[in-house]
């Protein structure tokens, strides 16, 4: 055999996006984050699903996390969705709340017990959306500057033509805000929908460079984006067992 | 510009911030009498008022679940529900609204916990700057004693258990607020905090703070004026 599987993954201090959080400048984490950024039915969970599968297979300990999935403000998020007087910066603040939580008791400790932390979804979603809702793009960043900056980011592109199947197969109706119906894009929950996630990927591939996120293209089929994932986190994985 | 919508209809804002027990709350309260007395259009807006956020973070709370960024983020969230949805909408329609504790008692109570100071006020730098902010300064021990006449218990958080201060609930409350104090003398002078002596008599007190306000009244349409045609 000359698979790598069971080396040591490495160990590095973190690095924050901005100010950080005080008790965790100097800790040493052993394991590794990766995300997997996408709009909802952009087959995430499906391909989170399957690396999960490949990496314990090869003998990693993974851990998923996801939004709203906090044991604090989880649930409180999705009854507070059901108010739709809310602002924009509160339920900003809100989604932030929630990632915090996930981001000290799940993720940081994994991280340094030495799991493969698979993200599903992390602050980049969590951004585009407050962006496209006008909100102020210094703040957004700041206020997302406790998080750290994990060792690789995919992007599933979906053109939003194709998205709107894939909702339909999943869910056959349209998300509230997922179609940006709260920001009154359009009349018609369709074309909302379409402008919507056009604006978000725009956010997306604003945030390419500075994030060094990695588009994937998402129009293919299921097997043929795992086997582009699959194949690039292997590479990952083997390049830092080898440092 | 459309006719109608200058921007002298703009509201006030007059906020109050201190510790626990430094007689703010009284002071407010005698203030919004004499405003509406004077037929000042005006709304109270309180800390911690919104029930959304109140539910999870009593929650989180009674757990012992919260860090000093979770917990900050939750307040923040609070105060964004209530600036949103309140104290903004009351201000561009013309309105007075009076603050008891605004972003500074974030600011006091998030750094002392250990956050990092310019990654709050960015986070807080969407609300407006008050026209007025009183700082009601009073010793720690005498705010204290205050507060802990006729208080049984102090709650995990609120004597700032969280913190490891001391193992005695009193001493870590007394600690905590300490620095608290240290965090608003400091934020005084860049803040331009109207400072009161919290150690003053009640009416002494509310005497300066009406002079202060008497300014903002000039020009202001009170609903008496207006009926005096």
């Amino acid at each position: 055999m000359t698979r790598t599987k069971y080396k040591d993954l490495g160990k590095r201090t973190v690095e924050f996006y901005g100010h950080g959080i005080k008790n965790l400048q100097d800790i040493e984490i052993k394991g590794k984050l990766i995300v997997i950024e996408g709009p909802d039915a952009s087959g995430r969970s499906t391909q989170i699903q399957e690396i999960t599968t490949r990496l314990e297979a090869d003998g990693h300990a993974v851990l998923n996390t996801g939004l709203k999935r906090s044991e604090l403000v989880g649930r409180g998020i999705l009854e507070a969705k059901q108010d739709y007087n809310l602002g924009r910066k509160t339920l900003a603040l809100y989604y932030a709340a929630d990632f915090a939580d996930q981001f000290e008791y799940k993720i940081i400790p994994a991280l340094q017990a030495g799991y493969i932390v698979l993200a599903d979804r992390y602050i980049y979603t969590l951004i585009a959306r407050n962006l496209v809702r006008g909100l102020d793009r210094t703040w957004c960043h700041n206020l997302y500057g406790f998080a750290i900056k994990p060792d690789i980011v995919f992007y599933l592109d979906v053109e939003p033509s194709v998205l709107i199947h894939r909702v339909f197969q999943k869910n056959s109706t349209l998300d509230h805000y997922e179609s940006g119906a709260d920001i009154g894009l359009s009349e018609d929950m369709y074309e909302s929908f379409l402008i919507y996630q056009k604006r978000i990927s725009q956010e997306f591939h604003a945030m390419q460079k500075k994030y060094g996120l990695i588009p994937i293209n998402g129009n293919r089929t299921i097997p043929e984006i795992h086997n582009d994932l699959q194949k690039r986190i292997d590479g990952f994985l083997k390049r830092v067992g080898n440092q | 510009m459309i006719r109608g919508m200058k921007m002298e209809t703009r509201g006030k804002l007059i906020i109050v911030e201190g510790i626990d027990g430094s007689g703010k709350s009284t002071q407010i309260h005698l203030l919004e009498k004499w405003l509406a007395y004077k037929g000042v259009s005006v709304f109270k807006s309180e800390w911690n008022s919104s029930e959304m956020v109140k539910e999870i973070t009593s929650k989180g709370k009674k757990k012992g679940l919260l860090t000093p960024t979770t917990f900050s983020l939750l307040h923040a969230t609070d105060f964004a529900d209530r600036y949103e949805r309140n104290i903004s909408p009351l201000l561009r329609a013309g309105h007075f609204v009076l603050a008891d504790r605004y972003v500074y008692t974030a600011f006091a109570r998030d750094i002392v916990r250990g956050c990092n100071p310019e990654w709050v006020k960015k986070v807080y730098d969407f609300a407006i700057k008050p026209d007025v902010a009183f700082y009601f300064k009073v010793p720690a021990d005498i705010a204290v004693d205050r507060i802990l006449i006729g208080r049984p218990k102090l709650k995990y958080y609120e004597a700032g258990m969280d913190m490891n201060l001391s193992n005695d609930a009193y001493e870590s409350y007394r600690i905590f607020q300490g620095r608290i104090i240290e965090q608003y003398d400091s934020l005084a002078e860049s803040e331009g905090f109207t400072v009161i002596d919290g150690t003053l008599n009640i009416e002494e007190q509310q005497n300066i703070v009406r002079k202060k306000i008497l300014p903002l009244l000039e020009g202001y349409q009170t609903s008496k004026t207006r009926i005096k045609r």
